[in-house]
């Protein structure tokens, strides 16, 4: 199987839905003419033209607006923030408009949109384009909330969500667009909704997505030299949160931390620790730890950032403290 | 033919027993030996088996109540069969047991029947989970599932939180072998701030122990004799033999005490004896009880023989016996005949105590903590194991000297523990 990068991997994913339904087309700031802020939509416009690929101005409320409307008329637009801190300008339309419409109106609108944004802190943008304010949106019934950690994942969701038709807020993370992973050429679906197993261990149960994914692999090998086989679930989508595979390495553990990019105090980590407790109560051997983001707005400064978010060595420390 | 079952004399001394729970309900299958209930006795709490086969039919006392010895408790026959007119009327009778029964001093401000006050104490169930103990909830679950009291382990999370391998551990016989020596659930009682005065109901188990020990303590005149024991043979002895012995058999310090005692005891048969008026009975066997704490006293339990089994049937033995006390289901052999005993608080890093004669034996061994010291060796300071002990004897039957020497004949067998092997 071919190894590409998870941007190629967004890239084949929207171009093999663009080929295969008309209605499907992208909108957003610089993804036409540009290619995209992170090049992702590069050669789209020369492929598709300007109806298909549009460019927009630098007004979130209206892009995600517009693609609201287009999708209650039966289009399937894919409209991009280009960081999910702007999705803040289009609050009203991603949490009170597009969850809701299909509810509101009896059933008779459905919102088939995709927002991709793009999260996360790394790269040095300052504190308000380096958030990871994923557990806000998740919030929100009627908006479902995908946020992959390998492109094998990355494309397969997209393509669900595009075809989904609910709206679907897919986040994807600002430092792992060069991630390498093998991913399946041409038709490759996978679910949304559907919590995955991605490394098995026995001694403890660590719950990630996205980035944070990336980081407990990391600390899972350097673990593993110490004989802790640490056991993976990536949860992929925060909304419809599935919760079997997380419940079910528990069990087998019986110990766990949760490992998330965005601040700990009412984070995904929350979410996660509070449902373990009250669906496997009987199976908690130690407290759950979370690992997270500190509770400061991101520094600019290099080394601050980097000791802000959370790191492989605070997941191993974490994973250590609940083994003790 | 329906058979009424009575209650059961489970000691020369039993003149009642309490009806802690019933096994098996009216209707079900009962087959002859099963356990059809456990009582309470002054002792311990034990388990009634059915000497007949064929169904519960009836029930004749309700749980908690005070018994007297050959009265009936239930009756098992044919499913359908008619139980007799007098049988039932017995169940009237066991009201006037009950009004009859007047035991010892009401609690203040109590208004519950005596009986049942008397029955409150440990189904050994209830005594699983209590709220103050620190253990997780996994640990708890599979606690419950096994029937294990989490009191009497020693939990190695943080904060000696009892996690998933502590019970697990327990359940393979790992924990349950330090059991030897005394392990109190009293310290981990509830720790309430209350400024009312509680007042705390005897269990007869309770009661049995203040009247032996004011027995002992008003009527024996004891004396005391202490003597340090040099143990790094029995330590490394105990480590090289453990190496080869799976988890759940391996040796204890006690168990090695308890076989160096029953040797001493062979030398000293005046130790191992019993004062009687114008007489003493040195006793033909040696039967070493260990003091075993339970919820709400201690109980000791007795290997018959001691002297003639070798070490590691002798700690399988202890082992058995401890966890049948511990769990309440203490069968009247393991707690009876002891002709001397043993205390160890070893594992509390006690230096060394003195304990009250169990009567009717005429002496007992107290025995502190295995500890590496400083030890002055052929002019040199060196770092050694060490463990006192004290032994208290009954006066009347034995004097100062002998039992030094027999605490010497001690030091012979636990400073050159090969002796305990021929």
């Amino acid at each position: 199987m071919a190894k590409i990068t998870m941007r190629e991997a967004i890239s084949q994913a929207l171009m093999e839905e663009m080929d295969r339904d008309p209605a499907v087309f992208i909108m957003g700031e610089e993804v036409g003419v540009w290619g995209g802020t992170y090049a992702v939509t590069k050669g789209f416009y020369d492929k598709y033209g300007p109806d298909r690929v549009k460019d927009t101005p630098i007004a979130e409320n209206a892009i995600i607006g517009a693609a609201i409307g287009a999708a209650m008329v039966g289009q399937r637009p894919v409209a991009e923030l280009m960081t999910i801190n702007f999705a803040f300008s289009a609050m009203d339309y991603i949490v009170n408009q597009a969850p809701k419409l299909h509810y509101m109106f009896g059933g008779q609108f459905t919102v088939p949109m995709v927002i991709r944004a793009v999260g996360g802190g790394g790269r040095q943008l300052g504190a308000t384009h380096s958030q990871t304010p994923d557990a806000i949106f998740a919030h929100f019934p009627g908006l479902v909330v995908v946020s992959p950690g390998t492109p094998e994942d990355a494309k397969g969701l997209l393509k669900s969500a595009i075809r989904s038709n609910d709206p679907v807020l897919f986040i994807e993370h600002a430092t792992m667009y060069q991630v390498r992973g093998e991913v399946p050429e041409g038709e490759h679906l996978i679910p949304i909704g559907k919590s995955k197993v991605q490394r098995v261990g026995k001694d403890l149960t660590i719950v990630t997505y996205c980035k944070g994914l990336e980081l407990s692999m990391k600390a899972a090998d350097e673990l593993s030299k110490e004989g802790i086989e640490a056991e993976i679930v990536d949860l992929r989508t925060l909304r419809p949160l599935d919760m079997e595979p997380v419940l079910a390495s528990f069990k087998k553990t019986n110990r766990a931390i949760v490992v998330e990019e965005g601040w700990k105090s009412y984070g995904v980590g929350s979410e996660i620790v509070s449902r373990i407790y009250e669906e496997a109560f009987d199976y908690v051997d130690a407290p759950i730890i979370r690992v997270a983001q500190k509770e400061v707005p991101l520094p600019y400064n290099r080394a601050l950032e980097q000791a802000a978010l959370p790191q492989a060595p605070d997941i191993i420390a974490a994973a250590k403290e609940v083994l003790r | 033919m329906a058979e009424t079952i009575n209650m059961p004399k489970l000691g020369f001394d039993m003149a009642e027993g309490t009806l802690v729970r019933w096994v098996k309900q009216v209707g079900e299958n009962i087959n002859k030996g099963d356990v059809l209930a456990e009582i309470e006795t002054d002792k311990a709490t034990v388990e009634v088996e059915s000497p007949a086969g064929g169904v519960v039919l009836q029930l004749i006392v309700n749980q908690g109540d005070v018994v007297p010895v050959n009265a009936p408790i239930a009756v098992v026959g044919v499913a359908g069969e008619k139980v007799d007119a007098p049988l039932v009327e017995s169940g009237k009778q066991k009201a006037d047991v009950k009004s009859d029964e007047k035991p010892a001093p009401q609690p203040q401000g109590k208004t519950d029947s005596a009986p049942q006050a008397l029955s409150t104490p440990q189904p050994p169930v209830s005594s699983l989970q209590s709220p103050e103990i620190k253990a997780s909830p996994l640990a708890k679950k599979i606690a419950r599932d096994n029937n294990i009291n989490l009191a009497q382990l020693q939990g190695t999370g943080p904060g000696g939180r009892v996690v998933r391998k502590d019970v697990e551990s327990a359940l393979s016989g790992g924990q349950m072998s330090k059991v030897s020596s005394l392990q109190s659930p009293i310290s981990s009682l509830p720790i309430v701030i209350s400024h009312e005065d509680e007042v705390v109901q005897l269990t007869k188990l309770r009661q049995a122990i203040a009247r032996r020990m004011t027995e002992s303590k008003t009527s024996v005149p004891h004396f005391y004799v202490s003597h340090e024991y040099k143990m790094d043979a029995v330590m490394a002895m105990r480590k090289q033999i453990n190496e080869y012995l799976p988890d759940n058999e391996k040796l204890s310090v006690n168990d090695f005490i308890v076989k160096a005692v029953a040797l001493a005891l062979r030398e000293f048969p005046n130790l191992n004896a019993t004062f009687a008026g114008d007489k003493v009975v040195r006793h033909g066997a040696v039967n070493v009880g260990v003091a075993v704490a339970v919820t709400g006293g201690l109980l000791t339990v007795v290997t018959k023989n001691t002297d003639q089994l070798p070490l590691r049937q002798i700690s399988g033995d202890v082992k058995q016996k401890v966890a049948r006390a511990r769990d309440g289901k203490v069968k009247p052999d393991d707690i009876e005949g002891s002709t001397f005993s043993i205390s160890n608080l070893g594992m509390y890093d006690v230096e060394n105590f003195i304990a009250i004669v169990n009567p009717p034996e005429a002496a007992i061994l107290a025995v502190g903590s295995a500890r590496e010291v400083p030890v002055v060796d052929n002019g040199e300071i060196k770092a050694g194991w060490r463990m006192k002990a004290t032994v208290s004897v009954d006066h009347r039957v034995s004097d100062g000297a002998e039992a030094a020497q027999f605490m010497q004949s001690l030091a012979k067998y636990l400073e050159t523990p090969v002796l305990m092997l021929v």
